[in-house]
């Protein structure tokens, strides 16, 4: 089960990112257009948020790793997105108003919107690596596969919102489900996943 | 087996075409390539017809084109029917234009109503100078080109209280429509900037699926609209109410007089484009409209 839900919420964790990111997009178009630097400063902003989040689950696995937790992050990188759906347009416009230049305007945008949900969801991978590996001759091994199905995950997340989900959903009901399917792993993983934590392993 | 067909069919569109656009390079002649943030920027010649191109000799539709023994000939046919936006509002003083290209509609316009004051945004700054290297495009007093986003600056000029006689937007290309200008959001925007009575031109290049949404996208904020349609689509909608009402063909064809001689000049036969002045809704009224939580008109459009 521990080793089930690990895969599954990095894997889905990576849908969920690109997913966003690629909303983002939309969402900044009205207020800042679709011009490069918008891109720019998304990706830019997902990039850093990702980086420092995968510093912060570093860390934060040292401390009593478990499944629950892991689910938590799950469900915290959710409910963050909550203030998108919420006061992301009157946000945008205040943004755009007070920095008109399209580069900064949108860098600063981009944060306020997405720099705290992709946070948490960075801190998804490294914590799943401490809860896979056993030993040091796989550590390897786990970390790749890892590395595999969060970013086949992200191909995944990327693939599906651009080409079918922006076709039947609205921006928002994608958000919506995006958020309702990370609550249900997430909750999943804090009841289902063994509370104790795993044991400390006797430092070499 | 059909999938077989399918494949074979594919490869053999493809190989005509690559032999067709070599044929063609053959005689088209590179003059300018320049790379900017979005694309490269080509300039064309053949015939003494140049072209400004995003793709390589002109694979994927022309931006624009001019006849450089009779430049002020307009070549391209949707320009032509895009200038049929004064039929409707005669004597505009202040026009703007979203999308440069290669400067036709801004030149023709000035040419026209040389007092009118005309802002373009364009984009690409790339662009911006090669329609003035190669397409004897001027900015001056009366013609100023703002580097922006189309919707950025409709936002812009509205808390800014600008208000133009006549929009024309001309932003979309065969190959990608920015989906943020074709939304109901985006056209109340242009309404909103519309000065009481002003009109919009809109040139797209919908065929498809896309087709049915634009058109109930344009319903949705202008009510009945004329929709002209040669191999182009270009829409003229009115910002009726408070007293202006949809003009009618005899007011149309009124107005076209006083610009008919000047028109004939450039090569626009006034009598072929007013036939083309239809409200006739020949879409499926069902179509879901474009907004800016639905906006996949990429993936409409094919």
């Amino acid at each position: 089960m521990r080793v089930v839900l690990s895969y599954l919420i990095a894997g889905w964790s990576g849908f969920f990112v690109m997913a966003v990111e690629l909303l983002g997009g939309r969402l900044m178009a009205p207020t800042f257009g679709s011009s490069i630097y918008v891109w720019g400063a998304i990706i830019t902003v997902f990039m850093l948020a990702l980086s420092l989040g995968y510093l912060a689950g570093g860390r934060y696995s040292l401390v009593s790793p478990s499944v629950p937790r892991l689910g938590g992050i799950l469900l915290v990188a959710a409910v963050t997105v909550l203030p998108i759906l919420f006061f992301g347009e009157s946000m945008l416009d205040a943004v755009s108003i007070a920095v008109p230049d399209p580069r900064f305007g949108s860098l600063l945008a981009a944060s306020c919107l997405f720099l705290v949900p992709t946070f948490f969801s960075g801190m998804v991978s490294p914590y799943a690596v401490r809860l896979l590996v056993q030993d040091r001759q796989t550590s390897g091994r786990h970390a790749g596969q890892l590395y595999f199905v969060s970013t086949f995950g992200s191909a995944a997340g990327t693939l599906l919102t651009s080409f079918y989900l922006v076709l039947l959903l609205e921006v928002n009901q994608i958000l919506w489900s995006l958020i309702a399917v990370s609550t249900l792993i997430g909750l999943a993983a804090m009841s289902l996943g063994n509370r104790q934590p795993l044991r400390e392993e006797v430092a070499a | 087996m059909k999938r077989r067909q399918g494949l074979f069919h594919m490869l053999a569109a493809a190989s005509l075409l690559v032999v067709a656009a070599t044929a063609q390079a053959d005689q088209q002649k590179l003059l300018h390539s320049e790379r900017s943030l979005y694309r490269e920027v080509m300039v064309y010649e053949q015939d003494g017809q140049r072209c400004m191109c995003f793709t390589r000799n002109c694979r994927i539709g022309r931006q624009s084109c001019m006849d450089m023994r009779q430049p002020d000939v307009i070549t391209l046919n949707y320009a032509r029917m895009m200038l049929g936006a004064l039929f409707l509002k005669p004597r505009p003083d202040s026009i703007l234009i979203v999308g440069l290209g290669g400067g036709t509609l801004p030149r023709a316009l000035h040419q026209l109503l040389p007092e009118t004051s005309v802002d373009v945004v364009e984009i690409d700054p790339a662009v911006t100078r090669v329609a003035q290297q190669f397409f004897d495009f001027k900015a001056g007093p009366r013609t100023r080109v703002i580097e922006a986003d189309g919707r950025v600056y409709v936002k812009r000029a509205i808390r800014e209280r600008r208000r133009y006689d006549l929009i024309m937007l001309d932003a979309f290309d065969h190959e990608y429509i920015p989906e943020h200008l074709l939304t109901q959001e985006f056209l109340r925007e242009v309404k909103t900037l519309l000065a009481p009575g002003g009109v919009l031109a809109a040139n797209t290049f919908s065929s498809s699926r896309l087709y049915d949404h634009e058109s109930t996208t344009y319903a949705s904020v202008f009510g009945t609209f004329f929709n002209l349609k040669q191999n182009n689509r270009v829409i003229f909608a009115v910002d009726t109410g408070a007293g202006v009402s949809l003009p009618t063909q005899q007011i149309i064809a009124d107005n076209s007089r006083r610009y008919a001689a000047a028109l004939r000049s450039m090569g626009v036969d006034v009598a072929r484009l007013l036939p083309l002045f239809s409200t006739e809704p020949d879409w499926n009224p069902k179509a879901r409209i474009l907004t800016d939580q639905y906006s996949p008109a990429n993936l409409l459009n094919r």
